[in-house]
């Protein structure tokens, strides 16, 4: 496997019991990629990114990350390649229990390697990076607004400073101009940092916004994967209706 | 190579190289941070062979530079930005929790003393709640929650049967067994469904079955509340104008209160049939004996304070099983504790309840 490739779908099947979900995916992601999955709701977009992560076991065919089989090796082995990544789950999934501060800090933490000031530093720059205020540190999530929580998500996610970033739905339930700054954002940090991005979407405006590779999720498989202008141009039932508001306002 | 390590240059310089990143850098920690400490700032610093830089590897510099820019630097710009960033945001205070002092046991000992005020006009609040929206069913029989009350009778009352049962009917064969042995000793087997049927009639039966029902259904009741508040359920009722005292409070309550009678009858029912069968083999004490001696040695006001007493723990474990899932706020450790408070609270006031009634009722009911 090319070292070069951090995700890789080989002809992925998942079902629910009777429900096939995703029937033979193949995807490529390179690295330095920024990739928007496109689909429409329900057609397995975040099953997709669960095999991804490895929270569900593929039916039949593979996922390589970072060059080697998802679930190659031994426990520990397996820990090191899942702090390669971070996620920002659909509805967030803070911790409740614990304010945005140990929020963030808790997979620092989890290294047992960290001082604890050195931990406070890092919090303390991540909630900056993500337009938080030193004041919200002590909020309990119960507490955040959904475009805050969305944030400290985000922040939690980059704390181990992940080569590949999952994102579900980052934006869905924000107001436009709120996520067309949060997708300002996660374009900064992808050049900033040179972190390999998966953006799950159903929203165009998030889609104009990221300028990446589009990857379409459709029929069950991935009918598409390339820039946005030539997805535009693919004759395909769902390519075309998804971005007919797009082209009528346009 | 991708190790991150400083070298010493023999000019006296010093030059970084490898990949000052988080992964890379976790299992050398211990010996970069002491190097850092230790090369004086003052020395000429290269950065020119860092293969690359998170905010990790560029605050662990900045510290070891004691915050501030070492006046011999060798850096490209990318890398300076990096470290100027980081320099710039990860030294604002992040608010502490408020330190912990005297003071602060003042304040918990006043915050548990008010809360357990809180609670009890909480508590009363609620259960006048239930009364108000009972009140207020009697002039409207169509607002009746029948179908959550016989769902709620069917979870707590009769997928209950089997455990209670278990429980009962192994309770009836110990006791019968031990109170056999120490009766033989004194020829006085036939006393053995005196105490039996006291014991499990009055006593044993309505409260085993408490402790088993607070078990069971209070900690259910409660979580169920408390993972309903998490999700915003309880708001999404609200918003629909529907009561929640009314569909979720009240059919929970009714349906324990009218469920423990029954429950109660039946666990006994079943503790006595182990008793009776142990008796059998133990003492050859025919069933016939044991069905006719029952009822003459036993006034059926036993029987009657035994099912009242089961109402009475129904109507106290519902109650207080909804009175901590409202209180339950939308975090996990919060379900946690409050599911907790629910069935040991629930267990210690039946036991309490158990004792006052036992002490109101000593005359009412004993064989002469
Ligand atoms: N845990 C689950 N159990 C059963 N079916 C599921 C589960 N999760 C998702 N599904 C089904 O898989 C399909 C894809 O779901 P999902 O990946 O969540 O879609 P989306 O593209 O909106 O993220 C849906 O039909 C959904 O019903
Ligand atoms: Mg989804």
């Amino acid at each position: 496997m090319n070292p070069k490739k951090v995700v890789a779908l080989r002809g992925l099947i998942s079902r629910f019991g009777d429900n096939l979900v995703l029937n033979g995916v193949d995807l490529d992601i390179m690295a330095d990629d920024i990739v928007a999955l496109v689909g429409g709701s329900g057609s397995g977009k975040t099953t997709l990114l669960r095999h991804i992560i490895g929270l569900h076991r593929p039916a039949a065919g593979e996922v390589f990350l970072f060059g080697e089989p998802l679930f190659a090796g031994n426990y520990l082995e397996q820990q090191v390649r899942r702090r390669r990544f971070g996620v920002l789950f659909q509805q967030g999934a803070l911790f409740s229990a614990f304010n945005v501060r140990d929020n963030i800090a808790f997979p620092l933490r989890e290294l047992k390697a960290l001082e604890e000031e050195e931990i406070q530093a890092l919090v303390a720059y991540k909630l900056a990076m993500v337009e938080l205020e030193p004041e919200h540190a002590l909020l309990m999530p119960a507490q955040l607004s959904g475009g805050m929580s969305r944030r400290v998500a985000l922040a939690r996610a980059l704390a181990l400073e992940p080569e590949l970033l999952l994102l579900d739905e980052p934006t869905a339930g924000l107001d436009p101009d709120r996520s067309t700054s949060f997708v300002a954002l996660v374009r900064r940090l992808h050049r900033q940092l040179g972190i390999t991005v998966v953006l799950v979407t159903h929203d165009v405006s998030t889609l104009l916004a990221l300028a990446g590779r589009v990857a379409v999720l459709a029929d069950r498989r991935i009918v598409s994967a390339v820039s946005l202008e030539e997805t535009m141009k693919l004759d395909h039932p769902f390519i075309q209706s998804f971005f007919q508001l797009f082209s009528k306002r346009g | 190579m991708k190790t991150p390590r400083l070298q010493f240059d023999p000019d006296g310089g010093l030059i970084l190289a490898g990949a000052w990143t988080l992964r890379e850098l976790t299992p050398h920690l211990g010996q970069i941070r002491r190097q850092l400490a230790t090369v004086p700032i003052r020395s000429f610093w290269r950065l020119t062979k860092i293969e690359r830089l998170d905010s990790f590897g560029a605050m662990l510099l900045w510290r070891g530079w004691r915050c501030n820019w070492p006046q011999n630097l060798e850096i490209s710009e990318e890398l300076r930005a990096i470290i100027t960033a980081v320099a710039e945001k990860s030294g604002a205070l992040l608010p502490r929790p408020v330190a912990f002092g005297l003071q602060g046991i003042l304040i918990i000992l006043g915050v548990i003393l008010l809360s357990f005020f809180r609670q009890l006009v909480d508590f009363v609040t609620l259960f006048g709640r239930l009364w108000l929206d009972l009140f207020f069913l009697l002039s409207r029989p169509r607002q009746w929650p029948l179908k959550e009350i016989s769902a709620n009778f069917y979870k707590v009352g009769v997928q209950a049967m089997p455990v209670a049962a278990l429980v009962g009917f192994l309770v009836g064969v110990v006791l019968s067994y031990l109170s056999a042995m120490q009766l033989r000793i004194f020829g006085a087997e036939a006393l053995l469904v005196d105490i039996l049927g006291l014991g499990i009639i009055r006593e044993l039966g309505p409260v085993l079955l408490a402790l088993l029902v607070a078990g069971r259904s209070g900690s259910a009741m409660t979580a169920q509340l408390g993972v309903m508040r998490v999700t915003e359920e309880l708001d999404a009722l609200a918003a629909m104008g529907i009561s929640l005292s009314l569909r979720l409070l009240l059919p929970k309550v009714l349906a324990l209160t009218l469920a423990m009678p029954l429950l109660v009858l039946w666990t006994s029912a079943v503790a006595l049939l182990g008793g009776m069968v142990s008796a059998k083999i133990q003492l050859g004490m025919s069933y016939a004996f044991f069905f006719e001696s029952l009822p003459q040695v036993v006034p059926v006001a036993n029987l009657y304070i035994g099912l009242g007493k089961g109402a009475i723990f129904g109507l106290l474990i519902a109650l207080v099983a909804c009175h901590f899932g409202l209180r339950i706020r939308p975090n996990t450790e919060s379900l946690a504790a409050n599911t907790t408070a629910s069935v040991v609270t629930a267990i210690t006031l039946v036991i309490l309840v158990n004792a006052v009634i036992a002490v109101a009722i000593r005359n009412i009911g004993m064989p002469l």
